[in-house]
């Protein structure tokens, strides 16, 4: 068992996502960011979909009841073993009763903490993303325990990653959405020129962002919509919706991030700025 | 109708949106008739594409949204929705499925019925008569899971959203604005009007198929009283109760 005893300030179960229910209105939640997630599981050798925690910007203090190996990813949060400080990206091993408490804020936003073979969680859909309003919890609390499957023996094959993050990286590679052709040119000029600097209004549904472009008084028939889509609201508003984000709306989809733009903005928080950059079309 | 007539009367427009998705687009207004090619064409791809793909029908849009990781031609894909759709037989055929979804009135629930009714100039009774006698249509199910997007209240009930949106709308909670109407599936801030609360739940996630309606099916209302209402509940609970369906052959 791991038993929390800080919940922190906000850390969710989460998976890849819950797939195929997007036309009954089910966001596909999972993990904000992508690629932290696969090289966690992926130096755990855990299955695809093994689900993890996510913890964002202040963690949780946690006790381990059993042995087992873990790996963190993602942001740096000031991690600590029974206080020793552990890196992002390497092998650990945990035994009974050890203590996991994180500190700083140093880089990123979320972290992502994975045990060897996942730990056992509520599954609503086929998935074990917690989402208000599909699942009985939605966060980690003060007293929680979660279940894994105690692990004594695990020779990795890659026991720790190199590279490092670079979340201070503004630019974000997007595509035309479907609705860019309604931008004017002075519009698009604002759009790939200006930096954006990330509102307050910042979660895992959607980024707003806090300067406005010139504002417009369409609207269109409400359309799907994706993690990654760049809404455009008539007061000017851009709003990035993100994994929890609704599957439909009615404001213009003006831009689509690609998947590893996703992942990086999953790192940034208010305040933080950032630039679109419109890829080359290879389709 | 001949085969080439229809792509004619109806013409799309198929684009990227984004790496992983592509979007088929009709002409931008409600109507029957699109929603029903959307369907058609919907139902022809299914059959040709892997479940690697998603189908989101709403309104004059079809999106395929691809959760797979091989890479795929786009254009490749367009071509076969292109042929799909030339060949589809578009048939006129009115039948769908209907849901009855019982609604009590009372200002129990219906905690705005009388300040709407008197904003329309009608009797709280006009009202839900004429809130129960349309047939409505399903025009996408988005926003939050289960939440329908019905096309087809009469316009003699248009009325305005709240000016203060509420901060927390019950869930089963029947609304009206502008124009639409519908439930909220789950407790929510909304600004709607509230007119009555539906007992029956939208999505289930403990059923197999959490959610029973789909894009392109009708829904009427039917007035239930309180008693009615608590006795649905009930049947609810204990696992007994099964929406109402009718099929409609017109």
């Amino acid at each position: 068992m791991l038993k929390v005893i800080k919940a922190g300030f906000y850390t969710t179960i989460q998976d890849a996502g819950r797939f195929g229910y997007r036309n009954k209105g089910v966001p596909i939640s999972g993990v904000m960011d992508n690629e932290a997630y696969n090289k966690v599981n992926g130096l755990l050798e855990n299955p695809t979909s093994t689900p993890i925690l996510e913890i964002t910007m202040m963690g949780p203090e946690l006790v381990f009841t059993q042995p087992t190996f873990i790996c963190l990813g993602g942001a740096d949060l000031s991690a600590q073993l029974n206080k020793v400080s552990i890196t992002n990206y390497k092998i650990y091993k945990v035994n009974a009763g050890d203590t996991l408490r994180f500190g700083k804020l140093n880089t990123g936003l979320r972290c992502y903490l994975g045990v060897k073979n996942g730990f056992n969680a509520e599954i609503v859909l086929n998935s074990a993303s917690q989402y208000a309003p599909l699942t009985m919890a939605v966060k980690l609390e003060k007293g929680d325990v979660l279940n894994y499957g105690a692990v004594n023996s695990f020779q990795p094959k890659i026991s720790e990653l190199k590279a490092k993050e670079n979340y201070a990286k503004e630019t974000l590679l997007v595509d035309r959405g479907p609705e860019f052709h309604l931008l004017t040119d002075n519009q698009l000029a604002h759009l790939f020129s200006k930096q954006f600097t990330i509102a307050k209004e910042n979660n895992r549904m959607a980024y707003q962002l806090h300067e406005l472009l010139v504002g417009h008084n369409t609207s269109i028939l409400t359309a799907a919509t994706q993690p990654g889509t760049v809404q455009f609201t008539p007061a000017g508003r851009l709003i990035i919706l993100m994994k929890d984000g609704q599957t439909t709306g009615g404001y213009p989809r003006i831009l689509q991030l690609r998947p590893e733009a996703i992942a990086l903005l999953a790192q940034k928080k208010h305040q933080d700025k950032l630039q679109f950059k419109l890829a080359d079309t290879v389709f | 109708m001949s085969k080439s007539d229809n792509s004619k009367h109806l013409p799309i427009r198929i684009q990227p949106f984004g790496q992983k998705a592509i979007e088929i687009t009709w002409k931008e207004d409600v109507s029957e008739q699109i929603l029903s090619a959307n369907l058609q064409l919907t139902k022809a791809l299914k059959k040709k594409i892997n479940n690697d793909w998603e189908f989101i029908s709403s309104y004059n849009t079809l999106t395929l949204i691809y959760n797979g990781v091989e890479l795929f031609s786009y254009k490749e894909l367009v071509e076969l929705i292109r042929k799909e759709y030339n060949n589809l037989v578009l048939t006129t055929s009115k039948r769908h499925v209907k849901w009855i979804l019982p609604v009590c009135y009372d200002e129990v629930y219906g905690i705005d019925l009388s300040e709407a009714a008197n904003f329309l100039g009608l009797s709280k009774n006009e009202l839900i008569n004429l809130h129960t006698e349309a047939v409505y249509t399903i025009y996408g199910i988005g926003f939050l899971p289960g939440f329908m997007y019905l096309g087809g209240l009469p316009q003699i009930l248009e009325i305005p959203r709240k000016p203060v949106p509420r901060l927390k709308v019950e869930k089963g909670a029947v609304g009206l604005a502008s124009k639409q109407t519908g439930i909220y599936p789950q407790a929510s801030p909304g600004g709607w009007n509230i007119i009555g609360n539906c007992p029956v739940p939208l999505f289930n996630v403990s059923k197999s198929n959490p959610c029973f309606f789909s894009v392109g099916d009708k829904v009427q209302f039917k007035s239930i009283s309180q008693s009615e209402y608590e006795h649905i509940k009930i049947q609810m609970d204990v696992g007994i109760y099964e929406p109402e369906k009718v099929v409609i052959d017109a």
